[in-house]
């Protein structure tokens, strides 16, 4: 730091600076400044992502069992003891069917919001932060009222109370599966807590559209509605409506908090893959080993679908090589 | 030049402010839980890990008997909310593992080498101890902990309720199904046995005459008396004559309390606070017996200490625990009766326990006695998960127990190979 005073020195040094300060010193040299600013960043990446990636490949193949550090080889016992003893493949189904429901409801109730809050003359913007506020609501906190007062299966529940005035039997949401109505509790806090985000993104696209549109279509002749709809904004809304779906799939890979919360680990239904996963390796089980082998199972899906989302919504590709 | 120095004050006072402010919360955080009694201890730092009690005052008693232990200082680690397993095993894979925790007898504890061998803390006094609680953490006749408190679990009923209802005291699953259909009406549920059934996984087994698993570590909890259990636990969970998704499950009192339910399955803990709601209004029974071959049971839960073998004092963790839970008998009197009620695992302490002698919590140490059943060291955490999921798929879904028990067994297998070998 020292050698570089000099050069700071001669450089008009700001008002309000020292002088002492070499600050302005290392802006000439680019080396230094591109590992100071991607250095900590790299670091950051290196220890909580890269070093637990291979570790985790590692674990998978040996008996871990109340620790990370195993000596015992196991071979690929971990891998067929979690495809074929256990419900992770289960878990895999109820996360398809699971993504299949929320993708496109959440989507759809997102758009219909900021449609409706676009069209507004007045209290644009109280409407605006009304939906969206939501977001800023945990998982967590927003599953604990969920489950123990709005969907408690007692008497005083706040659904029960509202079924009650029309002769309707109280109901246990959650304790019993059949019907499944636990889907229900934990759609509609999804949607709750989602759909206010997505609305914002769909709202900026739509103010984007450019009116003369519109316009030119009222003068050919087209409906207001359903007809300039169809034929406008949807289609100009393209790229935000496959950013949204991206974003939503991806969110329902990660769903973990509220059905930990709300379903629990002590159900054989509604079990996330991050759930039976985090059940294995590091619930009471502690099976790093099996856990792990989960995780690699579990990301090679992942880049899977990745892929063949790319060819074919062909997301990040260049406007030229559509 | 005001404007300069007002900017001059923006820039950095707001700054240093803002980072005295985070350095001073991230004290804040550190000093907040680590219950030292002020400076007593001296020499070398121990940390415990106890899951949060519900009881009022257990946290202060735990680290009251921390804070008078002279020769180290410990600090305690109160673990909220229901993940204490995840918290406990988590922290043991890390350098701030605890040196002394609580937790249950688990086999794969003492193969993977994670927790101390006792024995000679506890030989002196040995026979003090009830026998099955030794037994209970032995492995190949190394001691492996020490149980703390002895929490049986049986079921807890309104004798008002039954009185109206004109309800005997149930003794097989049968009468029990019928007792909570007469006994439910608009407001009250006949019966509670927790939100997700899993509390009578262990019950239900030997009630039906069977075990978990035998002496030879084979399985016993597969044979048609379980399976006939499970059946008549899928009519009582279908009946709409029990207490579903209460807001707080078997080992709180409030559901009883409250008036949800005319009885609940819970812990002889809940007994002083249930005590105090009812008055008098309140009686026990242990689980009825299922089929012919059946006989009525309690679980004799509860909570040991255990030393982290591969902390850094094991030494100095193994003495604090040798003066706390060998040595201090009003400590240990205190933890057993003056919160939730438990039955000490030290006949000297039990036999001195006034609480305990009269009234309902000696019909709760009697059935303790008569129809209790311990923890097998050998069944483990993953079988218990395992045998969970029977519960979830052929009581609460409506599976077929026998394949749902297949199933499990497969599971229970594994592991058992794993054990054993």
């Amino acid at each position: 730091m020292s050698t570089t005073t000099t050069r700071g020195v001669a450089q008009p040094a700001p008002a309000t600076a020292s002088p002492a300060r070499p600050r302005r010193g290392l802006r000439g040299n680019p080396t230094v400044n591109f590992w100071l600013f991607t250095g900590p960043f790299l670091i950051g990446l290196a220890i909580f992502v890269f070093v637990p990636i291979f570790w985790s490949i590692w674990l998978s193949f040996f008996d871990a069992r109340y620790t990370v550090t195993p000596s015992k080889f196991v071979g690929f016992d971990n891998y067929v003891q979690i495809l074929t003893n256990s419900e992770f493949p289960d878990s895999l189904v109820t996360f398809t069917v699971f993504a299949a429901f929320i993708v496109p409801t959440t989507w759809a109730l997102s758009l219909g919001l900021a449609l409706l809050v676009n069209r507004l003359r007045f209290m644009r913007a109280f409407f605006r932060s009304v939906f969206f506020l939501p977001t800023a609501v945990s998982y967590v906190a927003a599953a604990l009222i969920w489950k123990m007062s709005i969907f408690s299966g007692v008497r005083f529940g706040l659904m029960n109370t509202m079924l009650g005035w029309f002769g309707v039997d109280n109901i246990a949401y959650l304790a019993n599966p059949s019907p499944p109505w636990y889907w229900l509790v934990i759609v509609t806090l999804r949607l709750w807590i989602q759909s206010g985000f997505y609305m914002i993104l769909f709202l900026a696209a739509l103010q984007n559209i450019p009116a003369e549109l519109y316009e030119a279509a009222a003068i050919d002749g087209a409906k207001p509605g359903w007809q300039t709809f169809r034929h406008i904004t949807l289609p100009q809304l393209r790229a935000t409506s496959t950013a949204v779906i991206l974003l939503l799939l991806i969110a329902a890979y990660q769903a973990f908090d509220e059905f930990f919360n709300i379903i629990g680990q002590k159900a054989t239904w509604a079990q996330t893959p991050l759930m039976e996963l985090y059940k294995t390796a590091l619930g009471t089980s502690q099976d790093y080993g099996a856990g792990s082998a989960g995780a690699v199972v579990l990301s090679l899906l992942i880049c899977l679908v990745t892929l063949i989302q790319g060819k074919f919504m062909g997301f990040g590709r260049g406007e030229d090589s559509k | 030049m005001s404007a300069m120095s007002s900017t001059n004050w923006n820039r950095r006072n707001v700054m240093k402010a803002a980072m005295g402010l985070a350095a001073a919360g991230g004290l804040a955080a550190c000093g907040g839980n680590n219950g030292r009694g002020g400076g007593s201890g001296s020499g070398t730092a121990l940390t415990q890990y106890f899951h949060a009690y519900g009881e009022a005052g257990t946290e202060q008693a735990i680290k009251r008997y921390a804070a008078a232990y002279k020769k180290a200082d410990v600090s305690t680690n109160w673990i909220t909310g229901n993940n204490f397993e995840s918290a406990l095993f988590a922290a043991l894979l890390t350098k701030k593992a605890p040196d002394v925790f609580e937790f249950h007898p688990q086999l794969q504890l003492v193969k993977s080498g994670q927790v101390a061998d006792l024995t000679d803390l506890i030989d002196p006094v040995k026979d003090d101890f009830n026998p099955n609680d030794i037994k209970s953490h032995t492995v190949d006749g190394k001691i492996y902990g020490i149980r703390m408190i002895d929490d049986p679990q049986f079921f807890y009923y309104r004798k008002s309720m039954f009185e109206k209802a004109k309800v005997e005291v149930p003794t097989t699953l049968d009468e029990l199904i019928e007792a909570a259909a007469k006994l439910t009406t608009g407001k009250v549920k006949g019966a509670f046995l927790g939100n997700d059934f899993t509390a009578i996984q262990n019950v239900i087994i030997w009630s039906a005459g069977a075990d978990t698993i035998n002496e030879k570590n084979e399985i016993a909890y597969h044979t048609d008396g379980v399976v006939e259990g499970l059946k008549k636990l899928r009519q009582l969970f279908t009946s709409g004559n029990v207490l579903l998704d209460a807001p707080t499950d078997f080992w709180d009192p409030s559901s009883l309390n409250q008036g949800l339910c005319a009885m609940q399955w819970g812990g002889m803990w809940s007994m002083p606070a249930m005590q105090q709601a009812l008055g008098d209004d309140l009686g026990i029974f242990p689980f009825p017996k299922i089929g012919s071959a059946g006989k009525q049971s309690v679980y004799n839960g509860g909570w040991s200490i255990f030393v982290n073998a591969k902390g850094k004092n094991v030494e100095a963790a193994k003495e604090y625990v040798k003066w706390l839970w060998i040595d201090q008998k009003q400590y240990q009197e205190d933890w057993a009766t003056s919160y939730g009620f438990h039955i000490p695992p030290r006949t000297s302490i039990a036999a001195s326990a006034t609480k305990l002698k009269t009234g309902l919590p000696a019909e709760g140490v009697k059935l303790f006695t008569d129809y209790g059943h311990f923890d097998n060291i050998a069944y483990d955490q993953t079988m218990q998960t395992a045998f969970a999921e029977v519960i979830s798929s052929s009581v609460r879904k409506n599976g077929n127990p026998e394949a749902a028990l297949d199933t499990c067994d497969k599971k229970v297998n594994v592991e058992l190979k794993k054990l054993f070998g």
